[in-house]
């Protein structure tokens, strides 16, 4: 019994930060209809954001009141660049087929991993290094800070481990804020209702633009806040984490109902326990660690082929 | 005096095909003005045209004595102008009370909530209802709504395209006295209308569309005993 909690908490740690980050393409993909696949780029970014602001501010200081700094350096880096890369990547393509978007959206996922990983620690086209940043070539040490990342809790045979308690603790924070900023503000309806149909929200006098840079912007947001959480718990970074993390999330999207928030999470977070339950339970060849990916793409696979609309997504006719 | 709305030489495209080719009409204020023609005249494209979702190819669109047609879209429902979308256009997943907030998305006052109470006196059916999934309506309900939804703007000029479409006879009359009562609430309406008996008999002034052509225009009562409409579109011989 403590195994099964024990990977139940696993679980439900390593889908919070799939949640996390897969709020963000669902969100775009209900009012653009687009699968923004530098998505995991945005996360990525929010870890080096937190990264840049703990080396440039507190040079190694580690106390918990970092933290929260830390986190906002990761949104600032987070919601800059989806900001930019719908102005200037996707904007131009917004009447144009949607395969256009699509393949973009693979070009500026590659252009912002190469651009951090050649250029993380000098300003571009120039050597120089004004903040001494460590090179992002390889894996980068993220600052540990005690109270979330110092020893695991007990709790009979289970053992919690505190980068977890962030994780879960920010999936439930986030969620909550997010659901009243949709339900309960002006800002928010008029986004259900460009999702729901973008002309007639024109009639209503909603800036379409405008909710599509706040959709952009409400992703980056929890992304940077998921890329905290990854830092914290792998103790390191580096600019490849946005890619299988992002497909993770995109894939838990999918399972959810793309295009629907609470499907979103909820597609998370059985991701993350499947996998760890595979990891747990499947004996003999297939199971164990290196097979758990193969375990989330083969639930992907059972989604599509029974409930192609995912899990909590409603039945469409295809607007095609 | 200048009119309310004033259409100029409007010619609007889609691709190669013109789909209104070179328009004039005007709606004075205090009026109700109707386009009738069949489909595929140029009402729908025209009505969309004004509310700036469609850019014309040329021609010129004055509200109140401004030029509209370069202003974007949700820019001009604060003007003043509100657009009852063919289709009604409800946002089906969203309860019928955020479908009229929505309508009041351009304003920034503090009567909205007085504006929603006027509204459900008007459409005693919406406030029964108000918590329900505006989807799961029926269609007179579903274009109540949308009609008491484009009113929550507070519009000078209410644009109504096609409000009786699909809908039982008992329904249209409701539909039809509605927009009675609010011609003198001081709204101007602009209707456009397939069903020419209803719209002709409401409207001070009216203007028939015959493939994206102006082909006769005069009252309403003049254009009900006209020989040629008689025959197009009220069925008779």
């Amino acid at each position: 019994m403590d195994t099964f909690i024990q990977q139940l908490i696993n679980g439900l740690s390593l889908g919070s930060l799939y949640a996390l980050i897969a709020v963000g393409y669902t969100v775009v993909y209900g009012i653009l209809q687009l699968i923004n696949f530098a998505h995991g780029e945005v996360f990525m970014i929010g870890a080096f954001g937190a990264l840049t602001t703990s080396l440039v501010l507190f040079n190694g200081n580690t106390a918990l009141w970092t933290l929260p700094v830390m986190i906002i350096g990761a949104v600032v880096a987070s919601v800059t660049t989806a900001v930019l890369m719908e102005r200037f990547a996707y904007r131009p393509l917004r009447n144009a087929p949607r395969l256009a978007p699509l393949i973009t959206a693979i070009g500026v996922s590659v252009f912002l991993q190469e651009l951090v990983r050649l250029n993380y620690n000098k300003v571009p086209f120039t050597s120089w290094n004004p903040f001494n940043l460590p090179d992002a070539k390889s894996r980068i040490p993220f600052p540990q800070i005690d109270v979330v990342t110092g020893p695991a809790i007990q709790v009979g045979g289970v053992t919690i481990q505190r980068a977890a308690i962030f994780t879960i603790g920010a999936l439930v924070i986030c969620s909550a804020l997010l659901w009243y900023f949709i339900n309960r503000t002006k800002m928010g309806r008029g986004m259900q209702a460009v999702s729901q149909d973008a002309d007639t929200a024109r009639l209503m006098g909603i800036n379409v633009d405008r909710i599509i840079v706040v959709a952009f912007a409400l992703g980056a947001v929890l992304a940077a806040v998921a890329g905290v959480a990854q830092g914290l718990q792998n103790n390191n970074i580096d600019f490849r984490m946005g890619f299988l993390a992002g497909l993770k999330a995109f894939t838990a999207a999918v399972i959810g109902g793309i295009g629907n928030v609470e499907g979103a999470v909820l597609g998370g977070l059985v991701l993350g326990v499947t996998e760890a339950m595979a990891t747990q339970y499947i004996p003999g060849q297939f199971g164990g660690g290196p097979w758990k990916d193969v375990w989330a793409f083969v639930l992907l696979i059972l989604v599509l082929v029974f409930r192609p609309q995912g899990l909590l997504g409603a039945k469409e006719v295809d607007r095609a | 005096m200048t009119a309310m709305l004033e259409v100029r030489d409007l010619k609007v495209a889609y691709g190669k095909i013109l789909a209104v080719k070179k328009i004039s009409f005007s709606v004075e204020e205090g009026q109700i003005v109707t386009l009738i023609g069949t489909n595929g005249a140029g009402k729908t494209t025209t009505l969309r045209t004004i509310s700036g979702l469609i850019r014309p190819a040329s021609g010129e669109i004055l509200f109140q004595g401004k030029r509209i047609d370069t202003v974007p879209a949700h820019q001009i429902v604060s003007l003043g102008l509100a657009h009852s979308p063919e289709g009604r256009k409800i946002f089906p997943k969203m309860s019928v009370e955020e479908n009229l907030l929505l309508g009041a998305f351009s304003r920034q006052d503090s009567e909205i909530n007085q504006d929603l109470d006027e509204t459900y006196d008007l459409f005693p059916v919406l406030a029964e209802r108000r918590a329900q999934q505006a989807g799961t309506f029926s269609g007179g309900e579903q274009q109540m709504l949308a009609m008491g939804r484009a009113m929550m703007s507070r519009p000078k000029l209410l644009m109504l395209d096609e409000p009786s479409m699909g809908l039982s006879s008992l329904m249209m009359k409701v539909i039809i006295q509605t927009v009675r009562k609010l011609q003198p609430q001081g709204t101007t309406i602009l209707l456009v209308e397939q069903n020419a008996q209803a719209a002709l008999s409401l409207a001070d002034h009216g203007y028939v569309l015959e493939v994206g052509t102006i082909v006769i225009k005069g009252t309403g009562k003049d254009l009900l005993v006209n020989d040629a409409v008689r025959k197009a579109y009220l069925g008779e011989d």
